[in-house]
């Protein structure tokens, strides 16, 4: 008898086992085939940037490999210029960004001052805003201040996020007070709290809107081509649009420009991934 | 060096709660006190009102012969050792130790031979390049109090800082805190809710309940004078035993009459009780104050069942139930016979037992001539 109920808890036991696996089969199938459907895009980006252009309208697969094609972009438009550009305007918003945000976020998290909840709730709503709305109103600010077709134009209306201070609030606030308090009592100022204390251990945090800031202003399309008149001021996914003009479409080399200007943004990825993940997870967790 | 007075001190927080009434407390130059009392009694408040942390809604604090109530904390020359012991993780020991005199502009030799100093008091000299998450619990405390002693200060205030460790490092830690005072002389607060640590760890115990102080004392005074039913509850493992009854007048002597015993009440007391005779009244007795009855007791004897018996070596703690079966502690010394379920008799040591009015925080009527009083 006691045979018997070993070998049935045993089926029991590999019938749980089984299903336990094909659940997980499936879960893998699902995700690597959602994995794929996500890289489509990237794969065609790269098979098209070394097409003919004849090509890119007839096969998936580049009958002719032209790698010359990465060469010509940098024959027909000032790609290293705009390269710069980019990389120069988004290192700006993304330190100025930053350093704002983690005042306004110390501020909110670790000060008292009368009002200070209520003022955040404010600033959170101002989220709530659709970008496009603030276009007119931010152009005409920009415009008056004679900061149009420059790279201050660009950079100003960026160096403040209520976003960037949401995240840095919300990170600073797992933060124990009591750290403060120690500081306060071993003879630190509010300043010396700031930097000595609260900016060290929130270091995760700015590792990670530095991340998403600098990602978010370097591929930034529409404020920099309402802004900027000069060619030489352009970013590069203005600067790319040359070969998607009224004149014609080179879809091939305006893929080998996009291929070469996601280089800086895979790097980040690659180097801060685990920073990236977490950063979402402040969002998602914490906030 | 320093003493610390607290006048009228009282502490409100948004929407009028009332965190301490009036504090009157004066803590003497090279005191050690201990702020007891349960959850939500003040005790942290006034130690963080002290340390400035915390506003004053009314009253002064003076350190040293000056009011401090408008002075920042780092003005205040006095160091903190908090419960989660509030080290910078993202410094060594070393730097942890050394911020306090970096910020007040000490001499890079002066802190490194303070640093040292402190190390070899508390045994952490080998840790001092780590960073505090490879230390252990007991380590970390050790550090947060070389924090504090590093700066020389005028007073120590101490919040809770063993409750985050395991009982054995609680009663080491305890031993050498009272040492580490003993030889640095240091006006000292300490906080905690653990009343153990209170008894062995104070000069003098202040007592906290609901923003009052209910006493002040040496930790004999507060046991064997409580001057409520609230300290004399919460002061003592295990806690006192309170029995309800009536005071009587028979055979010229007052007893306390518990419904199915009466308890002679000694002479000594009779006048503290002189106008409670007649009413109701609760009898305090402590559980190491009663004995298993031998032919030697012939008074102020119950018969009891015992429910629970608990050996602790050299004695027992019976958990029993009198015969209007009311639950009571005792504890006895351990010889056999104290088994579960067997029905004994208890003597119950008058002279050390406590006559209290009728109430949750009732008065202690017979202070006065509780062992040990002046």
């Amino acid at each position: 008898m006691a045979n018997a109920n070993d070998v049935a808890a045993a089926k029991t036991g590999a019938h749980i086992e089984a299903r336990y696996s094909i659940g997980h089969l499936i879960v893998y199938i699902t995700l690597v085939a959602l994995a794929l459907f996500f890289l489509l895009p990237f794969i065609w980006q790269v098979l098209t940037s070394f097409k003919t252009l004849l090509d890119t309208e007839r096969t998936i697969w580049p009958s002719v490999w032209v790698p010359r094609n990465y060469l010509k972009v940098f024959e027909q438009i000032r790609f290293g210029r705009y390269f710069f550009n980019s990389i120069f305007v988004a290192l700006w918003v993304t330190t100025l960004q930053v350093t704002t945000s983690s005042f306004a976020a110390f501020a909110f998290s670790r000060l008292k001052w009368p009002g200070r909840d209520k003022v955040f709730l404010l600033y959170l709503a101002t989220m709530m805003i659709p970008p496009v709305v603030l276009m007119i109103p931010n152009f005409w600010i920009i415009m008056r201040l004679g900061l149009y077709n420059s790279y201050a134009g660009l950079i100003v209306p960026a160096a403040f996020s209520a976003f960037g201070t949401f995240l840095l609030r919300q990170f600073m606030m797992t933060i124990p007070s009591s750290l403060d308090e120690a500081a306060t009592i071993d003879g630190a100022t509010e300043w010396q709290v700031f930097t000595d204390i609260i900016l060290p251990l929130a270091r995760p945090g700015i590792i990670v809107l530095s991340i998403f800031t600098f990602m978010g202003n370097y591929r930034s399309f529409f404020w920099p081509l309402i802004l900027i008149k000069d060619d030489a001021l352009r970013t590069l996914p203005i600067g790319l649009m040359y070969f998607d003009s009224v004149y014609g479409q080179q879809i091939n080399l305006l893929m080998a420009g996009s291929v070469m200007s996601i280089v800086p943004l895979v790097i980040v990825f690659v180097i801060f991934q685990r920073q990236i993940i977490s950063g979402i997870q402040i969002g998602a967790v914490k906030g | 060096m320093a003493e610390i007075v607290l006048t009228k001190v009282k502490k409100v927080y948004p929407g009028d709660v009332l965190a301490v009434r009036d504090i009157d407390l004066k803590i003497n130059d090279k005191e050690f006190v201990v702020l007891v009392g349960p959850s939500g009694c003040g005790k942290s408040t006034i130690l963080r009102m002290v340390a400035g942390l915390e506003e004053i809604t009314a009253g002064t604090i003076e350190i040293e012969n000056r009011v401090v109530n408008n002075i920042a904390p780092k003005n205040r020359d006095i160091a903190m050792v908090f419960q989660d012991y509030a080290l910078y993780p993202h410094m060594t020991v070393r730097k942890n130790i050394a911020f306090g005199l970096k910020l007040r502009k000490y001499a890079r030799e002066e802190i490194e031979k303070r640093v040292q100093e402190a190390g070899r008091i508390l045994g952490i000299s080998e840790l001092l390049d780590r960073k505090p998450r490879a230390l252990s619990g007991g380590q970390r405390q050790r550090v947060a109090v070389g924090r504090a002693i590093v700066r020389h200060p005028k007073a120590f205030l101490f919040d809770e800082p063993l409750s985050n460790l395991d009982a054995r490092l609680r009663t080491e830690m305890r031993a050498e805190l009272k040492r580490l005072h003993g030889r640095l002389q240091t006006t000292t607060i300490y906080v905690t809710h653990d009343q153990e640590e209170a008894m062995t760890l104070g000069d003098r115990i202040v007592v906290l309940k609901d923003g009052i102080i209910h006493q002040v004392g040496t930790p004999l005074e507060i046991y064997f004078q409580p001057v409520d039913r609230f300290v004399g509850g919460f002061v003592g493992t295990p806690p006192m035993n309170f029995l309800n009854g009536k005071l009587v007048a028979e055979n010229g002597g007052v007893m306390f009459d518990e419904g199915t015993v009466k308890l002679v009440l000694p002479q000594n007391k009779h006048t503290a009780v002189e106008d409670m005779v007649g009413k109701d009244a609760v009898l305090g007795v402590r559980p190491e104050t009663m004995h298993v009855a031998d032919s030697a007791h012939s008074e102020n004897i119950m018969p009891v069942h015992v429910d629970v018996s608990e050996p602790l070596g050299e004695n027992t703690d019976l958990y029993v139930s009198t015969a209007s079966n009311k639950s009571v502690v005792a504890r006895v010394e351990s010889h056999p016979g104290l088994e579960m379920g067997k029905d004994i008799k208890l003597a119950v040591d008058m002279e050390a037992a406590h006559v209290f009015e009728v109430g949750a925080d009732a008065k202690n009527r017979t202070v006065e001539h509780s062992r040990f009083a002046s």
